[in-house]
C-alpha cells in the first residue's frame, strides 16, 4: 500500500526515520565538531508528526529568536531541510570560526552569514550523504538561505509548503548541543510523502 | 481590564469591549485585521495560502485560504452586531522570508497571499485603510477592539502602529 498520509507511518517506519535522523545528525555532528574543533553532542532524534503550532510550541514559542537556515532538497526524496540554531549556538559557532559576537538582534554583517551558511551548508551534506548512502537515491540540496528572526515566522515557510497537502508535518527533529547551556539547535528534515514512500521502498519497508 | 485572544495559524476569531487580539510571527502568511468603529467589533484573520481551489484534501478548512477566511470571518462579526458597511482593514504580513528555492512551487508565496487578500477584499468590497506586507522579516501583529488600531512587532525592526 503506497503511504498518501504522514499519519500513515507504522512503528517500523517510524524507527527508520529515526534511524536515517541519527545516521544524518551524527554525520553532521561531526563534521560541525571537526570545523569547530570542540565536542558536539547530539540527542537521540525524536519523528514527530505534528500540526504546525505545536511544532513552534515545540520550538520554544513563535516568538523565539532563531537562526534558520533552509535548504530545499531534490532528487528522488524532494523536501526541505531546515537548521534552526539558538542564538547562543550561532553565537558559538561565530565566535569559535572567526572570532565575532552575536546577540541575535543585531544584524549580521556578509562575513558572519556566509560563516553561518557555510557552517549549514557542510551540516546538511553531511546529513543528506549519510541518508542518500544508506537508502542508495539520489538527493541533492539547493544553496542555504537564512534569516534570523521569530521560529514561527521561519516555520510558516515549510508549513505554507506543506499546507496544500496536509494539515500536519512530518518532523525528523535532532537535537544538538555542546557543552555550553543552552545552546541546543535543530536539524528539521522536511520529506514529501512521495519522497518517505521511496525512502521506505528503498530499505525493503515499503509495504 | 482587556484581555488578549490569540488567533492561531489558519484561524480566525473577533473581539469588542476593548479586548485585544494577536497573532504571533506572521512569516509568509497574511493577517487581516476588519473593525467597525461603531459597534467596536474587530475581527482578525490569520491566512496561509492564497485559494482554497488548489486544495487537494476533500475536507479543506476554510479559515486557511485568503478566499474563503475573511467571508467567514465578517459572517462572525456579522453576527455579533457590526455592521458591513462601516468595516474597515488592515493587512499586514506576506514576508519572504527566505530567497525562492528552485524545487518548489513557493517562489513568491507572500506575495501571492498579499494579492489574494487584496482581491477578496475588493470582491466583499472592504476598503484597505493601511497595510504593513512584504519584505523579508517576521511580524507579530496585535488589534485593538476599542479603537482599531493595528500594532506591528518585529524582532529587530521595532514597533509600529496603523
Amino acid at each position: 500500500m503506497a503511504l498518501n498520509n504522514y499519519n500513515e507511518l507504522n512503528e517500523m517506519q517510524l524507527d527508520a526515520l529515526r534511524e536515517i535522523g541519527n545516521i544524518g545528525s551524527g554525520n553532521a555532528a561531526t563534521a560541525l565538531s571537526s570545523m569547530l574543533e570542540r565536542s558536539v553532542n547530539i540527542a537521540v532524534p525524536t519523528i514527530k508528526v505534528l500540526d504546525y503550532n505545536a511544532v513552534v510550541e515545540t520550538l520554544g514559542g513563535p516568538e523565539q529568536l532563531l537562526v534558520g537556515i533552509l535548504f530545499g532538497i531534490s532528487g528522488d526524496v524532494t523536501g526541505m531541510i531546515m537548521f534552526l540554531l539558538h542564538k547562543e549556538f550561532a553565537h558559538m559557532v561565530l565566535d569559535s570560526l572567526v572570532g565575532s559576537e552575536f546577540d541575535g538582534y543585531t544584524e549580521l554583517d556578509e562575513m558572519d552569514q556566509s560563516t553561518i551558511q557555510e557552517v549549514g551548508n557542510i551540516m546538511a551534506a553531511s546529513y543528506v550523504n549519510a541518508m542518500a548512502a544508506l537508502t542508495g537515491l539520489t538527493i541533492d540540496i539547493s544553496v542555504p538561505n537564512m534569516n534570523v528572526d521569530m521560529a514561527g515566522a521561519l516555520l510558516s515557510v515549510p508549513a505554507i509548503y506543506y499546507a496544500n497537502i496536509s494539515d500536519k508535518i512530518i518532523l525528523i527533529e535532532d537535537e544538538f548541543d555542546h557543552d555550553r547551556e543552552g545552546a541546543a539547535s535543530h536539524i528539521l528534515l522536511i520529506p514529501e510523502v512521495e519522497g518517505l514512500q521511496k525512502i521506505m521502498d528503498s530499505l525493503g519497508l515499503g509495504s | 481590564m482587556s484581555n488578549q485572544i490569540v488567533v492561531g495559524i489558519s484561524d480566525l476569531n473577533i473581539a469588542m469591549n476593548g479586548d485585544v487580539l494577536v497573532t504571533y510571527a506572521l512569516g509568509s502568511c497574511v493577517g487581516i485585521c476588519l473593525y467597525d468603529p461603531v459597534s467596536k467589533i474587530a475581527g482578525l484573520s490569520h491566512i496561509m495560502l492564497p485559494t482554497i481551489n488548489d486544495f487537494k484534501d476533500s475536507n479543506p478548512q476554510k479559515e486557511k485560504f485568503a478566499d474563503s477566511a475573511i467571508e467567514v470571518l465578517l459572517n462572525k462579526m456579522a453576527a455579533a452586531g457590526a455592521l458591513k458597511i462601516r468595516i474597515r482593514a488592515k493587512i499586514a504580513g506576506g514576508a519572504q522570508m527566505f530567497a525562492p528555492q528552485n524545487n518548489t512551487n513557493l517562489a513568491g508565496i507572500g506575495e501571492r497571499n498579499v494579492q489574494a487578500v487584496k482581491n477578496e477584499l475588493a470582491r466583499l468590497r472592504i476598503p484597505i485603510v493601511a497595510q504593513d506586507t512584504g519584505k523579508d522579516y517576521g511580524r507579530t501583529l496585535y488589534l485593538n477592539s476599542e479603537d482599531g488600531v493595528m500594532k506591528i512587532k518585529s524582532v529587530n525592526k521595532g514597533e509600529w502602529v496603523f
